[in-house]
């Protein structure tokens, strides 16, 4: 009552700003975020398209060249290696869930000394990958490594992991798994700490048990966790970069490339910087991710509208 | 709770489960418990063959002593703790306040800058690569830590405000009508009362930019080339190469180059998870 007795004896005190206080505040308070992210974020994305028509060594003027880069793309055996490596990582990525679930379900307990030992299953984690990366190299090495030494006291023989075209980008990708897994077990712990348990016990009282019980009950409640598993997973299948980059360089015979790779490896080529087809290959797989995005942002828009 | 709890299960069911569980963590963590064992080794055993048997000598000390005293290595660590200290600052005070006006007020526009920060930060880094690069050196920042500290800020703002707005979301907003009843102006609503109850979100926040950036390799590698501004994740490789094939060396650097992040996880354990499964639960 007070600010509008103080209002209608003082009008003209109130400046243009307190009278549009709520309409302005969150511009001011949005300004400095968008225009960062517009600057480094959105309007990269744009140049990139536009350098993707130029013929460019990243100093000197661009050439326009129209879609040759693109045309380019499609006849290079490089590129084609690649993208079906992606394809790989995102299928084999995605194991990452349930292997999450399965030590999660093994975790969720309560014995002596189970908060250490999950805090350890979840450690890879927390490691950067290019250090995961060194570390299974070694782990890999023919003569010194660990796995190796392994095999040959089960009677095995001994393997070249990252030496093999055949072998070396399920090698890496084994190595991906170890963190990601960590991360899916987390989101799964937390997921089944929320589990009702008083449907489980209802469900327990009607028969329901094993896996039936998993599929029908338990997995139905931890929808949340599985949705943001799956985003998690694909953004870091399609990110893979670290990893190759510290485990094979790309090759054997450029058998581990995947598109983030190539990209990289052509915009700073030896042969002469080539930023305008480095820029196409983002492209493409900026296009490949933004099937994802759209899926992701629609489901969460969906979530939204619910909330409201 | 499920699976059923291992109390009301047989004896001998129990007596496996804590048996296989401590064998099941030392398989996950074997590849790590090898480098740890490679770092105390000595450069004669692997001179002799000698990489699984038990340590000839314990070389503890002298291998971590070399790689602070005779590598480039506390350099790299200095630069990564200067690249991303500052980075978390920047990242968790401009999202707090996007998060605040993201979450308080209702604007057309509100839903579609929201989905404008989530998409951004699910972009592959690559297709930002070529005109950041561009940027940094037209800024004269190339080769420097704040071109890669501007960046990052930049790029983490996405998450960061998909945090904080859901989290300021899920305050009472009762609170802030009262407030306003009460004449309080709106900077000052969210200086003395959404800031303060926002602590939780704002240390989450901050353990998790601080191992993201920490351990961030792409960047480093793109924006930054020499000891002076390049942080740690892309030093090693400058330090393997110094050291190369000399494994006890080469594990004692990487061990060190992973314990912050390592660390802070075990230390703020609790705000860790809570940000990281942000959202896994409804």
């Amino acid at each position: 009552m007070t600010s509008l007795t103080a209002g209608s004896t003082t009008p003209r005190k109130k400046g243009w700003y307190a009278r549009n206080e709520i309409k302005v505040t969150p511009w001011l308070f949005l300004l400095p975020g968008i225009l960062f992210f517009a600057v480094y974020v959105i309007a990269p994305i744009f140049q990139s398209f536009w350098i993707s028509f130029h013929e460019w060594d990243g100093l000197g003027e661009k050439t326009y060249i129209g879609l040759a880069n693109y045309e380019r793309l499609a006849t290079d055996r490089k590129f084609e290696v690649s993208f079906w490596n992606n394809l790989k990582w995102l299928f084999l990525y995605l194991l990452a869930i349930p292997l999450g679930l399965f030590i999660a379900l093994l975790l969720n307990q309560k014995v002596w000394g189970i908060r250490l030992c999950k805090s350890l299953f979840f450690f890879p984690f927390v490691i950067s990958q290019v250090v995961v990366g060194l570390v299974f190299s070694w782990f890999y090495l023919p003569r010194e490594g660990l796995l190796n030494a392994v095999l040959v006291t089960f009677g095995m023989e001994p393997v070249n992991i990252l030496g093999q075209p055949s072998t070396a980008t399920y090698g890496i990708i084994a190595a991906g798994l170890w963190p990601q897994t960590a991360y899916c077990m987390i989101l799964y712990l937390t997921g089944l700490n929320a589990v009702d348990p008083e449907q489980v016990e209802a469900a327990r009282l009607d028969g329901a048990k094993g896996y039936k019980m998993l599929w029908y009950v338990i997995l139905p409640q931890l929808r949340p966790a599985t949705f943001i598993a799956f985003v998690v997973t694909i953004i870091g299948a399609l990110r893979s970069f670290d990893l190759i980059s510290v485990m094979t360089n790309g090759g054997p015979f450029g058998s581990t490339r995947v598109l983030s790779f190539f990209m990289y490896e052509e915009s700073f080529s030896e042969f002469g910087f080539r930023m305008g087809y480095g820029a196409a290959i983002a492209v493409v797989l900026f296009l490949l991710m933004l099937c994802f995005i759209g899926y992701f942002l629609w489901s969460m828009f969906q979530d939204e509208k619910e909330g409201r | 709770m499920f699976p059923k709890p291992i109390e009301k299960t047989s004896r001998t069911w129990q007596i496996t489960y804590q048996t296989l569980l401590p064998l099941a963590l030392v398989v996950w963590l074997l590849p790590l418990l090898a480098v740890a064992m490679f770092s105390i080794k000595s450069s004669a055993d692997f001179a002799t063959g000698n990489y699984w048997g038990m340590p000839t000598s314990f070389e503890l000390f002298n291998n971590y002593g070399k790689v602070f005293f005779e590598s480039k290595m506390p350099q790299y660590m200095l630069n990564s703790f200067l690249i991303t200290v500052p980075t978390v600052v920047g990242a968790v005070a401009l999202s707090s306040m996007t998060g605040f006006a993201l979450g308080i007020y209702k604007f057309k526009s509100n839903l579609w800058i929201f989905f404008m920060f989530i998409a951004g930060n699910f972009v592959p880094f690559q297709i930002l690569m070529v005109p950041v690069r561009d940027l940094t050196i037209g800024l004269g920042m190339y080769d420097t830590k704040l071109g890669l500290v501007l960046f990052h800020i930049a790029f983490q703002t996405g998450f960061c405000t998909l945090f904080m707005r859901n989290f300021i979301r899920a305050l009472p907003f009762e609170l802030i009508e009262a407030a306003r009843v009460e004449g309080i102006r709106e900077w000052q609503i969210f200086w003395y009362i959404v800031l303060p109850l926002m602590k939780p979100a704002l240390a989450a926040l901050s353990v998790l930019i601080f191992t993201f950036i920490w351990n961030d390799y792409f960047w480093a590698v793109v924006l930054t080339q020499g000891p002076s501004a390049q942080p740690v994740t892309a030093g090693i490789t400058s330090f393997n190469s110094q050291f190369v094939a000399q494994y006890h060396l080469m594990s004692a650097g990487s061990i060190v180059a992973a314990l912050p992040p390592v660390a802070m996880f075990f230390l703020m354990q609790k705000h860790f998870i809570a940000g990281l499964t942000l959202g896994a639960v409804k």
